[in-house]
């Protein structure tokens, strides 16, 4: 009678793995496939013009990168990026998803739908109209400002200020989605029995409400910091990298496909794999985020 | 009194959220509607309606760059959204329905594979394809935009198959239904709202893509209107690029406008049951 | 109608353990058949081995005899109500109640499956709302539409998996009689699964007793109340549930805590070799406050002696609870069986149903008079019903089916008028 089960269960298992192969073959053959062979030609010194002069340099590459200021620039402008937008978008997300929680039940609708068209407009798109509305021929906000002859994409901190400003339009209705989902999930009792046991709507918030978020808030953290580190869309609509504006991703574009610098780009594209990898794990290992959990699983 | 000041104060707020999402779309569309003269003009409207950069577009010097990168954007994004949503039905009903091992290696792996930096995958990808004749090419897109598509894809429609009351294919075998049958007349009419849902988020990721397309593509063969609409910028057949590029810009978010405003209950259904990314 | 017939039936899941251990029924055609037991009895599971829904690992299965293990669900013919309904939500009602009827292809017509349809909605009480969907009924009508969507076609038997755990008590108590009528008024062999107790002793014309997968007894519920076979089926029958006393036996006089007393002649003759210590079963209804009987009735009894700690008016009856301490001896056989009977706590007190004109207050010594013929003893190791009459059983039985006949008889005969 046992191998009848374990018959079943073998049946499962190869209807499971023949339902999911087709997609997990993709998933491989468009990521595993690609990063191995960017790890194997980041030890080559490799141009796409001049493949005669192919050699392996060993570590070569990634002495020049890591011994390079422009990487260290780079990096430091995604991180601030990074750290500026994506606070930024909490807060706001946050005061989004209660406007859409407590909104009048005629109105949330309206709400929902006005705050999903950032969410689904392209971004590149979203990048162009804020640049077209700072810039120096077309903008608007330098006459409404009264600072008519202020370039914004003259200097590096109003042109990051421009490009963060993009990017937290665009990205803050997906995180407010994904609190609105966690407040939802908070019980009206508890916050019932936290009024009467006499917490302030302060008090509320901050001992009931965010406590009870948690997993909510630290997954789109995660999600959201994961974004922000690969900006790329924004920075080659608005500056092209101009005024020390180049992010990480733009700086490997700009040498694998602007320069055709293969080698080279390989070698930050693995760079910038192992720094997605790293603020991953970081997530996991000292936040403790649990996917798993968060999911509702 | 104070439920009058309440709903006001409400009111006033919901308005604040419209602006606010709704302010650079209106300067987009504001700005498509100027003609030449008015576009440097620095003001936020158009001192009179003009729709020329729409005709730049549709039949003047600009039709040759936008029309073809319009066809390859919907044909690209409806083919690998077609493609993604139906593999990930397979893979998310065997995740959600079945209990074999590697499960969780596959959900693992496809939200590993979402929150892969897609610029570390364009220059292997250059290199590949430019080798084996994909690049430029319409399946030079549609299969990296699985990569984009299928993770999330996957997870939601495993989070929405997860919810399915799947007892009620054992009462339509007591009430006399073969498998099949209670696949056809009872799973597949309780699975399409989430396999719709799940086709518009797919949909959404690839229609915003814009490193694949401006890195995989060179000429209007393949290149979709995100990856174009840069190139409008160092087109020297006209003087203002910005109203052109602002009418192409309106042309391609007509459409997500649309689907949001018919579909945004399932759109934020699907985004907060099983959503992984943006 | 359907005889159903279960044969030394065995389910075992993949880590070995029995959850239904050799169980054997013998379902007459028309007969109402309650499954009952704690959560984990293996009720439910074994239900659905009849419907086909899960693997039979041994055993036989019959239906009119017709050997039907490995038939699909579909196969069997049988009409099955879910705890939850199983509606299909995307569905109406009248699409719901219709649904076996179209899966036949072409077995009926368009007119036929409407009338049909309808007959079931007007019986249920459903006729109004045909256009609605599962969605927007109430909890009652939910399950009618269920219960629709198994009288609607010509099952072999009707099979019912806790039909009225979702409903609150007053819709219980209605839902209960309405399918009692339906099954007497149809005729139709029905299986029938709660951990209810009043479900089982209301509904059922047999009643299988389940604990931990294996079968405890088989019987009319009467028999099951007087006569059941161990401390199990006695302690599970009855609300408030059959007092356990724990009793020293010394010479065919029990000794417990609030006195002592024996047994009539004729119940103690397997006492004498019994052990020492011994459970004594009394059913709350049979202690009587002392103080209000005459002299002679007093004499006739046993009396015990207890203090009163809560007392609770029910209005037609006062519940007077007595607390005990129980000797070590006895005490784990008393935690165990608790357990069993899914309690959480160990059954150290008693709990007397009295008349309501008693004057027993809270904190009063109180004395109970009962008849000691009506005591039960059981052996706490076996659990075995040491007083059990088989004589009275037997009779029990054939008067029990002797009014099932009766009733069966005469549901066809309308049936025919009809």
């Amino acid at each position: 009678m046992s191998t009848r089960l374990s018959n079943r269960a073998k049946g499962e298992m190869k209807l499971g793995w023949l339902l999911s192969a087709p997609a997990v073959i993709i998933l491989l053959a468009v990521t595993g496939y690609p990063i191995l062979q960017a790890v194997y030609y980041s030890f080559f010194n490799y141009r796409l013009t001049d493949p005669d002069n192919r050699f392996v340099n060993w570590g070569h590459n990634y002495l020049v990168i890591l011994t390079d200021p422009l990487w260290w620039q780079t990096i430091w402008v995604t991180l601030l990026l990074t750290v500026v937008t994506v606070a930024v978008e909490l807060v706001l997300g946050f005061a989004l998803a209660l406007v859409m929680l407590n909104a009048l039940k005629s109105v949330r609708p309206w709400v929902r739908t006005a705050i999903l068209i950032p969410y689904g407009i392209i971004t590149v798109v979203a990048a162009f109209s804020w640049k077209y509305a700072f810039d120096l021929g077309t903008g608007f906000v330098g006459t409404w400002l009264s600072m008519p002859g202020f370039d914004w994409f003259g200097d590096f901190w109003s042109s990051f200020l421009v490009i963060c400003a993009a990017e937290i339009w665009k990205t803050t209705p997906f995180i407010s989605l994904l609190l609105l989902s966690g407040l939802a999930q908070i019980p009206g009792d508890m916050l019932e029995a936290a009024t009467v046991d006499g917490a302030t709507w302060w008090q509320r918030m901050s001992k009931v409400i965010i406590p009870n978020m948690k997993a909510a808030i630290m997954v789109a953290l995660l999600f959201r910091t994961l974004d922000a580190f690969r900006v790329f869309d924004s920075v080659f609509v608005m500056t092209a990298g101009a005024q020390d504006t180049a992010t990480v991703s733009f700086l490997t574009y700009n040498q694998s496909i602007g320069q055709l610098q293969l080698g080279m780009g390989s070698a930050l594209s693995v760079l910038l794999f192992l720094s997605v990898a790293l603020i991953c794990l970081i997530f996991i290992k000292i936040f403790k985020v649990d996917l798993a959990q968060a999911r509702g699983e | 009194m104070s439920g009058r000041r309440h709903t006001i104060w409400w009111i006033v707020i919901s308005l604040v959220v419209a602006v606010y999402a709704l302010f650079p779309v209106l300067w987009i569309v504001s700005l498509s509607l100027k003609s030449a003269g008015d576009v440097a003009n620095r003001k936020f409207w158009p001192t009179t309606v003009d729709w020329s950069n729409y005709e730049l577009i549709f039949t003047g010097a600009a039709k040759d760059l936008f029309l073809p990168a319009l066809v390859n954007s919907i044909g690209i994004c409806l083919i690998a959204t077609l493609i993604a949503v139906v593999l990930a039905t397979l893979t998310a009903y065997a995740v959600a329905r079945l209990d074999f091992p590697g499960k969780k290696f596959i959900l693992t792996m496809a939200l590993a594979v979402s929150i892969f930096p897609v610029i570390s995958l364009v220059t292997p990808l250059f290199r590949i394809w430019s080798a084996i004749g994909l690049y430029d090419t319409w399946v030079g897109l549609i299969i990296p935009y699985l990569s984009l598509t299928l993770p999330i894809s996957i997870w939601t429609l495993a989070a929405f198959f997860r919810q399915i009351p799947w007892e009620l294919e054992q009462a339509a075998q007591v009430d006399g239904a073969t498998s099949f049958q209670a696949f056809r007349k009872v799973i597949v009419p309780l699975a399409a709202p989430g396999v719709f849902t799940t086709a518009i988020i797919a949909f959404f990721i690839a229609w915003n893509d814009f490193v694949y397309g401006i890195s995989l593509t060179s000429t209007s063969a393949a290149r979709p209107v995100p990856a174009a609409l840069s190139f409008f910028t160092g087109a020297s057949q006209f003087e203002e690029p910005a109203g052109a590029i602002s009418a192409a810009a309106i042309v391609v978010t007509v459409p997500i406008i649309i689907i949001v405003l018919l579909f945004q209950r399932q759109i934020v259904s699907g985004l907060t049951s099983g959503a992984v990314k943006g | 109608m359907s005889v159903i017939e279960l044969k030394n039936i065995v389910k075992r899941y993949g880590d070995g353990y029995p959850a239904i251990n050799d169980v054997s029924l013998d379902i007459a055609e028309g007969e109402f058949v309650i499954l009952v037991g704690p959560s984990g009895s293996g009720k439910s599971t074994l239900l659905r081995m009849i419907v086909g829904l899960e693997d039979i690992t041994d055993g036989e299965l019959r239906i009119d005899k017709e050997l039907i293990n490995d038939a699909a669900p579909r196969e069997r013919n049988l009409a099955m109500v879910f705890q939850n309904y199983a509606l299909y939500p995307h569905l109406s009602v009248a699409e719901n109640i219709a649904f076996p009827l179209m899966l036949t292809k072409g077995q009926y017509s368009k007119a036929e499956i409407d009338e049909r349809v309808n007959r079931a909605a007007t019986l249920l009480e459903l006729g109004d709302h045909l256009d609605r969907k599962p969605a927007n009924l109430s909890g009652g009508q939910r399950q009618r539409v269920a219960m629709g969507r198994a009288i609607v076609r010509d099952a072999n038997a009707f099979l019912f998996d806790e039909p009225l755990s979702n409903l609150d008590a007053k819709l219980r108590i209605q839902m209960r009689t309405e399918i009692s009528r339906m099954q007497r008024n149809l005729a139709v062999t029905t299986v029938y699964v709660t951990h209810d107790q009043t479900e089982a002793m209301t509904l059922g014309d047999k009643v299988a007793v389940l604990k931990k997968g294996v079968l405890q007894q088989y019987a009319s519920p009467q028999e099951l109340y007087d006569e059941p076979v161990n401390l199990f089926v006695g302690g599970f029958i009855g609300s408030p549930p059959m007092n356990f006393l724990p009793v020293e036996n010394v010479d065919g006089a029990l000794h417990s805590p609030f006195g002592t007393f024996s047994l009539p002649e004729a119940r103690s003759a397997k006492l004498r070799e019994a052990p020492r210590y011994l459970v004594a079963g009394i059913r709350p209804e049979d202690f009587h406050d002392a103080a209000a009987l005459d002299e002679a009735k007093r004499a006739s009894g046993a009396l015990l002696t207890a203090e009163v700690d809560v007392t609770e008016w029910l209005g037609n009856e006062v519940y007077a609870y007595l607390p005990f301490e129980a000797a070590p001896e006895i005490r784990k056989a008393l935690e165990e069986l608790d357990r069993d009977l899914d309690g959480e706590g160990t059954r150290t007190q008693v709990v007397a149903a009295l008349d309501p004109s008693t004057a027993v207050a809270e904190g009063d010594e109180v004395q109970l008079w009962f008849d000691p013929a009506k005591v039960m003893v059981f052996d706490p190791e076996t659990g075995e019903n040491l007083t059990r009459d088989p004589e009275n059983a037997q009779r029990l039985a054939e008067a029990s089916e002797a009014a099932r006949r009766r009733a069966l008889d005469r549901a066809r005969e309308q049936q025919q008028r009809a």
